[in-house]
């Protein structure tokens, strides 16, 4: 047998990178802890019925963010309807039809560029694309445009991913009792990979609800004292909504910071908690559905 | 060495087959009858290439890119060749079921597994569907064992019984050709034995083409069997006269276990 000296520096070593881990994990939790009680602290207090049902004001007191969570949750719904098909589409043909060659190698590489470009530059194309050129203004269906091609490297490139954790012999089974390409995708691959590729979604849209910068580029305006048109309403079309101007919670949010009183630091705060729900809540409705989905699968 | 088989109804016939991955050739010119009803081995070392013929037969190569098939596999009594290229690989497909290596259920219920290519072919009936998979459940001599619990998942299933289970998947559908792919290289002895005794009895309805490493299975349930080396068909005759009569001196080194 080979004398053997180094197991208690082993096992040392395999301590001290639990401890190691833990402390990482730990920060990381006080970290978002301490913001959540510091917001709480200074905001909770502001958020009423009145707040969430008010326009912005130049009164700190009677000023609410009506117009900015209903601008953020519809901003966020055109980019949820676009992106997610579009992406999870994208993710499916480059992993299961393209064929392996220089052009779809450029395009990958491509996809992964874009997710390192900084977000305001996606605010510069955007109004020099969408505002001006297609002429869709300054309005709610630039903003989710915007966020889509923001995001959609998130939800192509996780898709990916999903896809490629299922096993070849799975595809081959399928193959082998006569199914075509699309039966496999639609009855294996994603109901197999739909929790990776939701996981994906979450962190797109979690990204895209927080967006600040390239809304402000596009123009999105700082004080909306107004809804956009009920798409119900008798006197105008479905879809006028989408052409409406609009703000969103993190723009409402920064305009108020900026502020030098300190009351509407107060309404920032409040805003910021509703910002963090908005987005616990949209989790949570992602969760449920890849729970729901998975709850037919057994590995 | 087609004579040994004469007698034989031909339910296939391999003619001068060669296939390639890119530029390297692994079969070469390969021959085999295979008679309808009957157990026909693929024996041979690892990388002769009796596997890549078996999957020939389901154009399973498709798949994936730059393979290339020569020759002729003509599937009777349709007379048609199965690895033409203007005939689409689902077609074969759909005519010629397969079982692999490792057993490879669906994460999805017992019944969805059996019923999955009824699914694929847009059946829709579900007394006819369910009739379908009790019969291909009882074929592969599972019925038994699930039929209280087929909307369990199939991944709740042993080994052995998942093997089966991708059996009556593969049966379900009245394939002309059962390909087997080392069925039971995963599986426990007693898995195994159950395994070769369903294919013994399963000949009398489906002819089947079964790859294995193992000599002694191939003795136990065929009745032809084909020697490969290197990407060639060395020897093809009855299982009897491969096993105590070989002609070839690289098969009988092989049956002894000289190599291999």
């Amino acid at each position: 047998m080979i004398e053997v000296s180094n197991l208690t520096i082993r096992k040392w070593i395999d301590f001290l990178f639990q401890i190691v881990g833990l402390l990482i994990l730990f920060l990381a939790l006080v970290t978002l802890l301490s913001l959540i009680l510091d917001l709480s602290t200074k905001g909770l207090h502001r958020i009423d019925w009145a707040f969430m049902t008010h326009f912005p004001s130049r009164f700190p007191e009677r000023a609410g963010i009506l117009s900015a969570w209903v601008g953020s949750l519809l901003v966020i719904l055109l980019t949820s309807f676009f992106v997610i098909p579009l992406g999870i589409a994208a993710g499916i043909y480059l992993e299961e039809y393209a064929p392996k060659n220089f052009f779809s190698t450029f395009i990958e590489l491509n996809i992964v560029n874009l997710a390192g470009i900084p977000s305001i530059t996606f605010g510069l194309m955007a109004l020099g694309f969408f505002v001006y050129t297609l002429n869709f203004g300054q309005s709610i269906l630039t903003a989710g445009l915007t966020l889509s091609l923001l995001v959609l490297p998130i939800i192509i490139v996780t898709t990916r991913e999903a896809i490629r954790t299922i096993p070849q012999t799975i595809r081959e089974a399928a193959f082998g009792l006569g199914a075509s390409r699309w039966q496999v995708i639609q009855h294996h691959v994603l109901p197999y990979s739909s929790g990776g590729i939701l996981t994906g979604v979450i962190i797109a849209l979690s990204r895209a609800i927080g967006e600040t910068a390239p809304l402000i580029t596009i123009g999105a305006l700082t004080f909306i004292a107004f809804l956009p048109p009920n798409p119900l309403g008798t006197d105008q079309n479905f879809y006028d909504w989408i052409f409406s101007p609009f703000t969103v919670l993190p723009i409402q949010m920064f305009n108020w910071v900026s502020r030098p009183q300190s009351e509407f630091h107060v309404n920032a705060a409040a805003t910021g908690l509703i910002l963090l729900l908005l987005t616990l809540v949209l989790n949570a409705v992602a969760i449920f559905i890849r729970f729901r989905f998975r709850r037919r699968i057994k590995w | 060495m087609v004579e040994i088989l004469k007698k034989e109804i031909l339910r296939s016939d391999v003619r001068n087959l060669s296939f390639s991955y890119g530029d390297k050739k692994v079969l070469k010119n390969i021959n085999l009858p295979i008679a309808d009803n009957k157990v026909t081995a693929l024996i041979g070392p690892s990388g002769c290439g009796k596997t890549t013929l078996l999957r020939c037969f389901n154009r399973m190569h498709d798949l994936y890119k730059s393979t290339h098939y020569e020759g002729e596999i003509i599937l009777f009594p349709e007379g048609i060749n199965i690895i033409s290229a203007k005939l689409d690989p689902i077609e074969v497909r759909m005519k010629i079921g397969m079982v692999f290596q490792k057993p490879n259920p669906f994460p999805k219920s017992i019944f969805e597994n059996v019923s999955y290519g009824l699914k694929v072919r847009g059946i829709r009936k579900s007394s006819f569907i369910k009739d379908k998979s009790e019969k291909a459940l009882k074929q592969a001599g599972l019925w038994e064992e699930v039929k209280d619990r087929l909307h369990q998942p199939a991944t709740s299933l042993s080994g052995g019984q998942q093997q089966r289970l991708c059996i009556a998947r593969a049966l379900a559908t009245d394939p002309e050709i059962l390909l087997l792919d080392e069925p039971t290289s995963a599986l426990d002895p007693i898995s195994t034995a159950h395994i070769e005794k369903l294919i013994v009895d399963l000949k009398s309805t489906v002819t089947i083409v079964i790859v294995t490493h193992n000599l002694h299975q191939a003795a136990r349930v065929s009745d032809s069997t084909a020697f490969m080396y290197l990407g060639e068909m060395v020897e093809f005759g009855t299982t009897n006269q491969i096993f105590t009569n070989p002609q070839q001196k690289r098969t009988e080194n092989y049956i002894t276990g000289r190599f291999g």
